[in-house]
């Protein structure tokens, strides 16, 4: 593990100045695991959604280790390559290191794969591929955050407006109207905000 | 919630499952077992996974991120084997279809072979089937088209262990084509397949249903060949699971293999076909268009020389023979994808398991055969099969060139190269 007190131009000698290919078609996902290795000493060379034409880019920019989405289908393209290819004399074989299984199972969980190019030594590789895990955990848990802070918002909005409903069709005061809203919920075993979506799409079909 | 009364002892170890499939119509087993609740009557909670590439397939079983999943039927040999860099033990206890993918070119490639083909096709005293003549008009294409420095054509498939890498191969051999040096042979994603046709990318492809009904639907290019032509009633896609996951599993294991038998029963009976269709298109199992699956699932061929297509059940479809284990291993060593000097005996025997799907289909009451291997190619039609408790009626097995395949001989009696 490098210390903070290491300079950079040691980091990079320490990171062997491994040129790294990066397939993503999520862009912005795609752009903090690049900033991550960046800042860790390593050199992306390359950076493809999934659908670009990866054999080129391969061949054009000779990579080490190519890090690329776990469900991104031209996998199976990449795939192809793993015995001797005619037109790719290196072969990429995907990391399977016997003596990891862990960090495999933690990176395909994560959703990321990596292929290491002409036997790179899986020790090389070990740090990067904990990098990429680790951005894209961070990826997913900002994504849910996100989602979650959306359906809250989303929530708060549908419950105003079914209290609304209540309070002008049944006379209620908010406070009443607010209590049917949760009895509702409570007897369909619904969440509040799915109660009120409820109630909104049912008053709108009558 | 299983719908009848398992005895305690017989309840799946494991009622909720992650299943893995691919947007195939061959995907059709896994579907009509959730719709159908046939897995639910097994005892199991199957959730469906879509996946989008054999790679991740393979990485989430052996991880366990799946419990299990549709395969292509050499892929739990290759990954036993550690061929494809995962080395984790496989095995497939039921072949989940028969049959389904074709060989598609361009309506380019098309034409430029159609000028080879009476010269081929007319030479022989007696007929030859259509598949082995375009072939040959490939040949004749090839050495022409090199002559006059044009570049090799391009053909693509789906995996590098893949049946459809090694129908491909076989067929190209037929027409005394050497794939590894007449043509180049690369990896495309089904779905992106007609559009690399199209865009002149690739010349040709071997895919499975419904993409190559896309392409002609589209007018990008044409089924020439169908797998039934290379090898009649061939398995296409298995069950896989990790061999660790099925011994702690053994219950959940038949249960799933017993759900899917069923499907496969319900995928055969005559009319079912287009409901089978409308459950992949209208669950968005499948982006393809819904003419297309249908077609592919009602095995309408506009050439009767394609044979019949998909098979899910009749002639002991599911039944996973060694001796088809062993046609894939000697096609990996044929093009040097696997040395030679493998105890195949083993790999076949732990990768293979027609007693799992024997007890499975026991539960279903559906008849297996008594024997694990069969001479393969020997079948021109229909004959009968000894099997438990009743025989079974069995489809063609013939191959492309005629040869036959003989595991029991100990050698493989196809000559390799």
């Amino acid at each position: 593990m490098p210390l903070p007190s290491i300079s950079e131009p040691e980091l990079a000698a320490a990171a062997g100045a491994l040129r790294i290919m990066l397939v993503d078609d999520d862009a912005l996902r795609l752009q903090q695991v690049e900033l991550a290795l960046v800042a860790a000493g390593y050199t992306v060379v390359v950076r493809l959604a999934t659908a670009d034409d990866l054999l080129s880019a391969v061949r054009r920019c000779s990579p080490d280790v190519i890090l690329i989405d776990v469900d991104a289908p031209s996998r199976d393209t990449l795939e192809s390559l793993n015995r001797i290819h005619a037109a790719c004399p290196r072969p990429i074989v995907m990391f399977a290191d016997e003596g990891d299984q862990e960090t495999i199972r933690r990176a395909v969980r994560a959703g990321v794969s990596a292929y290491i190019v002409d036997g790179l030594a899986a020790q090389r590789l070990k740090p990067i591929l904990d990098v990429a895990i680790a951005r894209f955990h961070e990826y997913q848990a900002m994504r849910r955050e996100l989602d979650d802070a959306r359906t809250r918002l989303a929530d708060r909005r549908d419950i105003e407006r079914a209290k609304g409903l209540l309070m002008q069709r049944r006379q209620l005061n908010e406070n009443e109207a607010h209590e049917m809203l949760r009895r509702m919920s409570m007897d369909r075993a619904l969440k509040l905000g799915d109660a009120a979506r409820a109630l909104i799409s049912a008053a709108e079909m009558l | 919630m299983p719908e009848f009364d398992l005895p305690a002892g017989d309840m799946p170890e494991k009622p909720c499952l992650r299943l893995g499939l691919m947007p195939l119509a061959d995907a059709a087993p896994i579907v009509v077992a959730q719709a159908r609740g046939y897995f639910a009557r097994h005892g199991l909670d199957v959730e469906i996974a879509v996946e989008r590439a054999w790679a991740a397939v393979r990485d989430k079983v052996a991880t366990g991120v799946l419990d299990a999943a549709q395969m292509l039927a050499p892929m739990p040999l290759a990954a036993t084997l550690g061929l494809d860099g995962v080395r984790t033990p496989m095995l497939t206890a039921m072949t989940l279809s028969l049959n389904g993918n074709a060989i598609v070119v361009s309506e380019d490639l098309h034409a430029r072979m159609c000028a080879f083909c009476e010269e081929v096709g007319g030479a022989d005293e007696q007929p030859k089937s259509k598949a082995l003549v375009w072939a040959r008009a490939l040949k004749r294409l090839i050495d022409f088209e090199r002559r006059s420095g044009k570049p090799a054509p391009v053909f693509a498939h789906v995996y590098p262990y893949s049946t459809h890498h090694y129908e491909l191969r076989y067929w190209l051999a037929a027409g005394g084509i050497q794939p590894d040096r007449d043509l180049n042979l690369i990896v495309v994603p089904p779905p992106q397949a007609v559009a690399q046709l199209e865009s002149g990318r690739i010349d040709g492809f071997c895919v499975g249903a419904p993409w190559g009904e896309v392409a002609e639907r589209r007018g990008v290019g044409r089924r020439i060949v169908s797998k039934y032509q290379i090898w009649n009633n061939s398995p296409e896609k298995v069950l896989g699971v990790t061999q660790a996951w099925a011994a702690l599993f053994p219950r959940t294991h038949l249960a799933l293999v017993a759900a899917l038998i069923e499907a496969n029963r319900w995928l055969d009976q005559p009319g079912n076909r287009a409901e089978a269709a409308r459950l992949l298109s209208e669950e968005h199992y499948l982006e393809a268009p819904s003419a297309c699956v249908r077609d592919a699932l009602s095995c309408k061929a506009a050439d009767a020389d394609f044979g019949p297509g998909l098979v899910f059940h009749a002639g002991a479809a599911g039944f996973p023979w060694r001796s088809q284990a062993r046609w894939f291993l000697t096609q990996m060593q044929r093009w040097n994808h696997l040395r030679t000097d493998i105890n195949s005996n083993a790999v076949t025997a732990a990768v293979y398991r027609p007693d799992l799907f024997r007890s499975a289909a026991a539960m279903v009451g559906v008849a297996t055969p008594a024997v694990d291997e069969k001479v393969e190619g020997v079948h021109a039609g229909n004959w009968t099969l000894a099997g438990s408790p009743s025989a079974i009626t069995m489809g063609a097995d013939r191959f492309l060139d005629h040869r036959v395949f003989e595991p029991a001989a100990g050698r493989n009696v196809i000559a390799l190269r």
